[in-house]
């Protein structure tokens, strides 16, 4: 039975990639259809009930400067919000924050739900209908078939998913629910090429059968930060988290019981996150080390679940519950929900473009687990863009295509695309070779107006913005323009900070770049006519002190644009080009590079091989001419 | 491959005539010429007219030292090969001024050109038609051959070994501090326990001694190792008085006047070689001379070039055999001297050059000079077409990677944040990256998790 109300795009999944997709672009006015399994797991953290870290905090900022919700959901359902590496740099400190699930997971659908333009509805997608190299719409489970000129495929660990407990297997999506098998057969017969990782989490404990004294508090920030430029309150009571640690006998036991890992008996075929291993990886690979960290988190504020991070383990569930034992403080502990691990099938990347449309099948979307990933923050990324770019094609208009050095999202999205993936891909600050102007503090400067471009950021929110960044460029601006007299009272301040004393004048700004004085410091000298919020002063700082790292990037930002901006046509002929040996061939076949600046990120492209195709692309604009 | 860059290379293959042509093409290339070039009148060479020839001199504007005499043509843009400013500076002092004329202009900020790139640069601004694009295109493709085997091969020897591990040792700084980054939570020890900037300072150590024991560097420094050895009597000390122009060494018709190892420096086409004389080898009961025989043995086995007498005009004698066998595996060249008299010697076994001569006439001495130029260049470091270039390109390498952890260490020792440190010892490696290919962000992330128990 072919549905009536035709819609412009089909989102299938419901968790934090189909999210973000099925809001923008019901946002962007596309009538929108939503299908998930079921409808009371949409949005559910699989495992770490956490949102942020370093490089994903960086993405949700990024989401919610360009308009997304995953910063405002947590801003409104977290628990304990903290940034790390506060001692560092501002370029590589991160926001994290402990989410209460249920109710990061209610908050989502209700968003979903009252959002105009979007339908959400329980079905298992079975298949994708194609015409031609056009996607018109998809057939769910209970015979059902919906059309749409775009679908986005959002299934997480969901295609083919394997759970693993010690030597037991069955096929399950996430713990407890269904595998999405139809799909993924469906997807190799459309010719897609498939491969197979494996993820794992750690046991859900029962916190009445914790004994919290012997362990660490490790309580949030005060005052705890925001992801969100819109929210300003933290409704929700905080919790703090709890550090223990593994000892002799916890190893022991998972020395013993090696036999009956899945992953050490070889059963598990799929290749696993090496910045994510299981205890008995830890405990294998680390021999030397005595004790691994254990941190109990809590799951929110109507639960007694606490997630036991760091220790996610294949190990069969009476090992689990030997092992859990022997730490300081679970000596009598219950376990809620075992430790498990999943295989599942993805799509290689390099199938997709960077506007994350698949080359094969014109319409098809794939975004966040299916692409190779793993995490809720890269899913919900690529969801965004996935959603925004879906409704841009809609709308005749170009692909919102971020660069690596305005955005993680950008650098995420390049890498799967011309680097591939072979495990589970997740966001390092070390992956931005621009990381000290790709920093969470600016993320409205550097997204915002791709925001209201698109349509997701408010005229309202984008003034405000736009007000901001002129206090910000003003007040740069005096600290550069006034001098201050080596007078009695401005070197009083300066000795209260260490800092030499003045003998001729000096400019605000050459104040406030010795590392001793900050900008607090710099306007009870000379303030600003209006003082500054601590966003913007912020900024200030941060433009100021950091100038000359941050010129120095954006100097080697300008040195790789002409590549950049160099294009690629889609129909070059590389097998026709001279000189390219055949391997560089076949990988330009594979990724086909926008322009000559991706095509110098794929392995195995030389210099040369860019000289090459430069002189390749200069003769065939003549032979047009 | 930036084409906004000012490159520059040596146009004819050095050595020819001691003649050398550095083209310097891009927007720049005047004001880099500028920096170097000091003019014989006092004229600026950024106000010269294009196609203007200037005389002056090559200064290293750090030290005011002048390293050689010159011509430079200006060329002004469109009206040149490349449609790009060009300028041509003629070096007349043979290798090594050409060579550290070389260095100054990289040093003012020009890039070494890569293979074609100026007939590429030629294409690409429309100075070269259509018909000639494949051409353009063997070009690169063909000289990158080289230049790959060039990287991959022994041409480099123990050096790419060393410089492997110097890489090797620079991604685990790196994957350290980034580990640091990265992982916050993690309950994790970066490092080896020393501070930072020993560990830096290890690295600069190691870079300092590659550099500086990089062929061309030492050439340049000590000279090449030229020992001249073989039987008494055959002319070795006649050899090097002629090498030399002056009567340096003591020559008598006497075998074994030569009693001890005698150094002399001498350039020849801009190698600057160090001479050095030897006893004559033969079996012999005084001991002083058998002493000297032991000396010339050594001599051989620590010299860069041998340079083997025969006499033409006498038959090959067991000792000349037992010189020949010597020298089996160094780079020699056999001199047959005395071709002043009637040729008395037999053919020889000998696979490398030979050259004849005769130190009393003073004919064939060229031929020998050339033979050593050109050993210099093939010998030392393979068959390149400019192998002093490959080697000078390392050398650069090397000495940006030194300077970038430099900057690291200031870092680190300033107490700065560790992604500041990040981005300097990453720029060390990009440029360790121009000898032994680029350096990813995979092979970092690879070694953080080899290196350190990640995973909360
Ligand atoms: C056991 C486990 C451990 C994990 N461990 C980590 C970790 O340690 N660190 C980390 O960063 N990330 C981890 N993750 C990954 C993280 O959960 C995912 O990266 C993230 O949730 C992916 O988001 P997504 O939107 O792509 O997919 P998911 O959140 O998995 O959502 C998929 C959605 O698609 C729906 N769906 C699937 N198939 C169909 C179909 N055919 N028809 C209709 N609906 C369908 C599902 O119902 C679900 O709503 C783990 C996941 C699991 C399951
Ligand atoms: N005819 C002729 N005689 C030469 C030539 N070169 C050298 N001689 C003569 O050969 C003799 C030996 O020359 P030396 O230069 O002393 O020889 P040597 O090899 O240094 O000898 P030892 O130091 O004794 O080992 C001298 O009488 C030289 O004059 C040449 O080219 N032609
Ligand atoms: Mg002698």
């Amino acid at each position: 039975m072919t549905m009536q109300k035709k819609y412009d795009v089909i989102v299938i999944g419901a968790g934090h990639a189909g999210c973000e997709a099925a809001l923008a672009a019901a946002r962007m006015g596309c009538d929108t259809l939503m299908l998930t399994m079921n409808l009371d797991s949409i949005a559910l953290m699989s495992c770490n009930p956490a949102i942020g870290g370093l490089a994903k905090g960086h993405l949700v900022k990024e989401i919610d400067a360009l308009g997304g919700e995953m910063a405002k959901i947590i801003d409104r359902t977290g628990i304990q919000f903290r940034i790390l590496n506060r001692s560092k740099g501002p370029a590589v400190r991160g926001t994290r924050a402990q989410a209460d699930k249920q109710r990061y997971r209610l908050a989502m659908k209700e968003s979903i739900e009252k959002q105009p333009r979007l339908d959400v509805k329980q079905g298992l997608v079975e298949k994708i209908l194609v015409e031609g190299n056009k996607i018109v719409g998809v057939e769910i489970n209970i015979g059902a078939t919906h059309l749409a000129p775009s679908v986005i495929v959002t299934t997480g660990t969901f295609l083919k998913g394997l759970i693993h407990i010690g030597l037991v297997h069955y096929p399950s999506g996430r713990a407890g629910e269904f595998p999405s098998v139809g799909l993924s057969d469906n997807l190799r017969e459309l010719g897609f090429e498939l491969g197979r990782l494996k993820t794992g989490t750690p046991a859900r404990l029962n916190g009445r059968t914790i004994d919290f004294t012997k362990m660490k508090n490790q309580p949030g920030d005060d005052p705890a930060p925001f992801f969100s430029y819109s929210e300003k309150t933290h409704p929700l009571p905080q919790l703090p988290c709890y550090l223990t640690y593994t000892n002799a006998s916890t190893h022991e036991i998972i020395r013993n019981n090696l036999g009956s890992s899945p992953l050490y008996a070889g059963i598990i075929k799929g290749i696993g996150p090496r910045y994510c291993p299981s205890i008995e990886d830890k405990v294998m690979r680390f021999s030397e080390r005595e004790r691994h960290q254990v941190f109990l988190e809590p799951e929110g504020l109507d639960t007694e679940e606490y997630y036991a991070n760091g220790m996610s383990t294949s190990l069969p569930y009476d090992v689990q519950t030997m092992m859990y034992r022997t730490i300081p403080g679970l000596e009598a502990v219950e376990i809620m929900r075992p430790a498990y691990a999943i295989e599942y099938d993805f799509a290689f990347p390099t199938q997709i473009q960077h506007s994350l449309e698949t080359k094969k099948i014109s319409g098809l979307y794939f975004a966040g687990q299916i692409n190779g990933t793993s995490g809720y923050e890269e899913a919900a990324a690529q969801g965004l863009l996935a959603g925004v770019n879906a409704a841009l094609k809609i709308q005749k208009r170009e692909p919102l295509i971020l660069s690596r050095s305005e955005a993680y999202i950008g650098v995420l999205i390049d890498d799967l695309v011309t680097r591939g993936t072979n495990e589970p891909y997740r966001m390092f600050t070390s992956r931005a070779e621009y990381r000290l102007l790709l920093r969470e503090d600016n993320a409205d400067l550097r997204l915002r107006h791709h925001g209201r471009n698109i349509g997701l950021v408010s005229e309202d929110d984008y003034q405000e913005f736009v007000k901001k960044k002129a206090r910000i460029d003003h007040e740069v601006l005096r600290l550069h323009a006034v001098w201050v007299k080596p007078t009695a009272e401005a070197n009083n301040l300066l000795a209260e900070r260490g800092s030499t004393a003045l003998v001729a004048e000096a400019s605000l700004e050459q104040l406030l770049k010795r590392p001793e004085m900050t900008y607090a410091d710099i306007s009870r000298i000379s303030s600003p006519p209006a003082p500054l919020d601590p966003a913007a002063a912020g900024q200030v700082e941060i433009r100021i002190k950091y100038e000359g790292y941050i010129q120095r990037q954006l100097r080697q930002v300008e040195r790789f644009a002409s590549l950049e901006e160099k294009s690629l046509p889609d129909d070059m002929d590389y097998d026709a080009i001279t000189g390219l040996g055949s391997e560089v061939k076949q990988k330009l076949n594979q990724v086909r590079p926008i322009s000559l600046g991706q095509a110098s990120r794929i392995s195995g492209v030389t210099p040369a091989a860019i000289s090459l195709l430069m002189v390749a692309l200069e003769k065939r604009k003549r032979g047009r001419a | 491959m930036n084409e906004q860059d000012t490159i520059c290379a040596v146009s004819t293959p050095p050595g020819e005539g001691g003649i050398g042509i550095i083209r310097i093409s891009g927007k720049d290339a005047i004001g880099i010429a500028a920096i170097v070039f000091r003019p014989g009148r006092k004229k600026k060479l950024e106000a010269a007219p294009t196609h203007s020839l200037h005389y002056g001199r090559i200064v290293d504007p750090s030290s005011g030292e002048a390293v050689d005499e010159t011509l430079v043509t200006i060329m002004r843009a469109p009206a040149t090969y490349t449609r790009e400013d060009v300028v041509e500076i003629n070096c007349h002092g043979g290798m090594v001024p050409l060579a550290r004329t070389m260095a100054l202009l990289l040093a003012a900020g020009a890039r070494q050109a890569a293979p074609g790139e100026f007939t590429k640069r030629a294409f690409l601004n429309g100075r070269i038609d259509l018909a000639q694009a494949e051409a353009v295109m063997d070009i690169i493709s063909a000289k990158t051959d080289l230049a790959h085997r060039s990287a991959n091969e022994q041409l480099l020897g123990g050096l790419s070994r060393e410089i492997a591990s110097l890489r090797d040792k620079m991604i685990s700084l790196l994957a350290a501090v980034e580990a640091g980054i990265d992982f916050p939570e993690e309950d994790i020890v970066t490092g080896t326990g020393k501070p930072l900037g020993a560990e830096i300072s290890e690295v600069i150590t190691v870079i300092d001694k590659l550099s500086s024991s990089y062929v061309f560097g030492r050439i340049l420094r000590s000279g090449l190792g030229t020992a001249i050895v073989g039987r008494p009597n055959v002319g070795k000390s006649s050899l090097l008085n002629a090498l030399l122009k002056q009567d340096r060494a003591i020559v008598t018709e006497l075998p074994g006047t030569t009693r001890d190892v005698l150094e002399e420096y001498v350039n020849v086409m801009g190698v600057p070689l160090r001479i050095i004389d030897t006893a004559g080898i033969r079996l012999s009961h005084d001991l002083a001379e058998q002493e000297g025989v032991r000396r010339s043995l050594a001599t051989i086995d620590s010299a860069d070039i041998v340079l083997v007498v025969l006499d033409g005009a006498l038959s090959l004698a067991p000792e000349d055999r037992r010189v020949l066998g010597e020298v089996k595996g160094k780079k020699a060249i056999a001199v047959i001297n005395k071709s002043d008299l009637p040729r008395k010697l037999e053919k020889i076994d000998w696979p490398d050059v030979q050259i004849s001569l005769s130190c009393r006439a003073g004919t064939g001495l060229d031929d020998l000079r050339n033979a050593i130029s050109e050993f210099v260049q093939k010998g030392a470091v393979g068959p390149q077409e400019h192998p002093w270039a490959v080697n000078q390109r390392h050398k650069l390498a090397l000495e940006k990677s030194l300077a970038s952890l430099e900057k690291a260490r200031a870092a680190s020792e300033e107490g700065l944040s560790p992604e500041f440190l990040a981005l300097d010892l990453r720029d060390a490696l990009d440029n360790l990256g121009m000898i032994i290919g680029a350096t990813y962000t995979d092979d970092i992330l690879e070694r953080i998790f080899n290196d350190f128990c990640i995973g909360k």
